[in-house]
């Protein structure tokens, strides 16, 4: 039960003169029941391998499979296939489409070919995951929401797909930090719930550091460093700025004060953990 | 998914037709146009198609490309050339039960359809050699004069900039809310006509949202930059011709004092 990347490259746009490489022999394995965070500057190709994840882009070279199907066919088991794998866009709020919220969220589901008495179900699942009362908003316009509560809306339409790997491009571009907590909340609950993996793309190492357990860095196309993300904050931390990345703010903290002379024991990977540690430390607690 | 479409695209270079100013070049254009109509013998025609391969020689376009953008109107220059071929008049050189082929009718075909693809090729060689925004300052700049009688120069060149900036983005657009709703199981192929209809409602919601929250976004940012249209508006580049377009004017006009003596030199002559 996994997907495998193996060995693949990609070029947008090949044979013009806008030729771009953006995903050079990149090979990998997610497991289910993973949470493993992408992370890489703007351009790294982050977005360009999670679309490969579930066959929206057919690699140049190698092959992509899930679960065993590979990717590039055509029959009903890659259909089957590629629907287990659920893709929440960068800015999904911008493909919301239907009259109600009810709507829009059942449009996956009811492309899987399920019944409809199954699709109320599954709707309703995904609205309480994502935090929307489903009396108040199912048939409510979902245009005339707040950013963030379009955003939840977006969520939804995939999480209501029911898929066994949940990949999530920067769900917290543009989002308040109350908006971002709540999504990452309702994220990890459909995660500890349901025996899913769950990929997130984002920029951000604290976030990163936060929520996942293995670290994939890109870089250029390729994948620069891979491993758990505690050894790789302990044992890679001159590739991550080499590639011009660091560690979340909360071990440079921690790296200061031990410096000045307090004893931090362990790894902080929040702000959260690091104030325990410091109380600790200090006796407080 | 939709990157086939090459009918003014831009591809960047340094060539010689590149560098040439865009005013120049549309004008040329133009000119080319009307001697192409002025065409009639296969010798002028000769003439037309080995200038447009030099054209495209000199600007350093690869072939392929220049002859993909025949592409969206091949069966419209397909369907010109099987008129003029079954209707032409004239010393029959092949029959088959009712359908006879001319001579006439099949030089008639050949110079129409020669006459489109020669269009096709001139205005994407066109587009291919100048970036959009250039090509509307020529326009702008073309029009100018005609601002005395009415012609809104600038609103119609910063309207045109305006679109096909945004024709790339909405192309961009369009492929990424096709991706998202395949995401969601959505098909596009298959079914019937009314079936494909409404399965194209899903991206093009999203698309016209949109398109007008962009526009909304870019007539504020215009707005609060004091954009108030073209009166006294400088350019940033200015436009100046060179040795290089007075070169390149002298080869058109000789090309169409050439054409036209070929179609009319007889009468002169004559006289
Ligand atoms: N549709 C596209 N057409 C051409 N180039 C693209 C396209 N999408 C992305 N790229 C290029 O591919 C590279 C990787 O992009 P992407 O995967 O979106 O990066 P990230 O998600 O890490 O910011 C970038 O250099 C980008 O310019
Ligand atoms: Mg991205």
């Amino acid at each position: 039960m996994s997907i495998e990347v193996k060995n693949i490259s990609y070029t947008y746009m090949a044979k013009t003169p806008f030729e771009r490489k953006a995903l050079e022999n990149v090979t990998l394995t997610i497991e289910k029941g993973e949470f493993v965070a992408i992370i890489g500057h703007t351009g790294s190709g982050k977005s360009t391998l999670a679309e490969h994840l579930n066959g929206l882009l057919v690699p140049s070279t190698g092959e992509v499979c899930v679960d065993g199907v590979n990717l590039k066919g055509k029959g009903n088991d890659v259909r089957l296939a590629k629907h287990k794998v659920g893709i929440v866009f960068q800015y999904p709020e911008h493909q919301i489409f239907a009259e109600t919220i009810y709507e829009d969220i059942a449009f996956g589901p009811r492309n899987s070919g399920k019944a409809e008495k199954e699709v109320e179900i599954q709707v309703r699942n995904a609205m309480q995951f994502v935090g929307l009362d489903y009396d108040l908003f199912a048939q409510r316009s979902p245009f005339q929401l707040s950013g963030g509560q379009m955003r939840r809306v977006a969520i939804a339409g995939v999480i209501a797909m029911e898929p066994d790997y949940l990949i999530m491009d920067e769900p917290s571009a543009g989002l308040d930090p109350v908006s971002r907590d709540a999504i990452f909340t309702q994220l990890m609950a459909v995660f500890k719930k349901r025996d899913i993996a769950v990929i997130l793309i984002t920029h951000s190492m604290e976030e990163a550091a936060q929520y996942a357990d293995r670290l994939l860095v890109m870089s250029k196309g390729q994948i620069a460093i891979d491993g758990k993300t505690s050894e790789v904050f302990k044992e890679q931390r001159g590739t991550l700025q080499e590639v011009g990345l660091d560690v979340p703010e909360s071990i440079k903290l921690t790296d200061l004060l031990c410096a000045k002379g307090l004893k931090i024991e362990g790894q902080a990977l929040t702000k959260e953990q690091l104030v325990e540690y410091i109380k600790k430390a200090k006796g407080w607690s | 998914m939709l990157a086939d479409i090459t009918l003014g695209q831009y591809y960047p270079g340094t060539s010689f037709v590149h560098k040439l100013d865009p005013r120049t070049k549309i004008l040329a254009t133009m000119s080319f146009i009307v001697a192409v109509f002025l065409a009639v013998s296969a010798t002028s025609y000769v003439i037309l198609v080995s200038f447009v391969l030099g054209v495209i020689f000199l600007a350093k376009l690869p072939v392929i490309l220049v002859v993909k953008s025949i592409k969206p109107l091949w069966i419209i220059i397909l369907l010109t050339m099987c008129i003029h071929l079954l209707t032409g008049q004239g010393e029959v050189i092949w029959s088959w039960k009712f359908i006879s082929v001319t001579k006439e009718g099949l030089s008639m075909g050949v110079m129409m359809s020669l006459r489109l693809v020669l269009l096709l090729i001139i205005s994407s060689i066109l587009t291919f050699t100048t970036s959009p925004i250039v090509l509307t300052d020529g326009i702008e700049s073309l029009l100018k004069p005609f601002k005395r009688v009415g012609v809104p120069a600038h609103e119609l060149a910063m309207m045109m900039t305006i679109a096909l900036r945004f024709i790339p983005t909405l192309l961009e657009e369009t492929d990424r809310i096709m991706k998202a709703q395949m995401a969601r199981g959505a098909e596009f192929t298959g079914g019937n006509i009314i079936a494909r209809a409404k399965n194209m409602l899903p991206i093009l919601i999203p698309l016209f949202i949109s398109a007008f929250r962009r526009a909304d976004e870019l007539a504020i940012a215009m707005e609060s930059r004091c954009y108030r249209g073209g009166e006294g508006r400088t350019c940033m580049h200015e436009l100046v011709y060179a040795n290089r377009d007075i070169l390149a004017a002298t080869g058109i006009i000789v090309l169409i004092l050439f054409i036209a003596f070929l179609k009319w030199g007889g009468e002169l002559c004559a006289i």
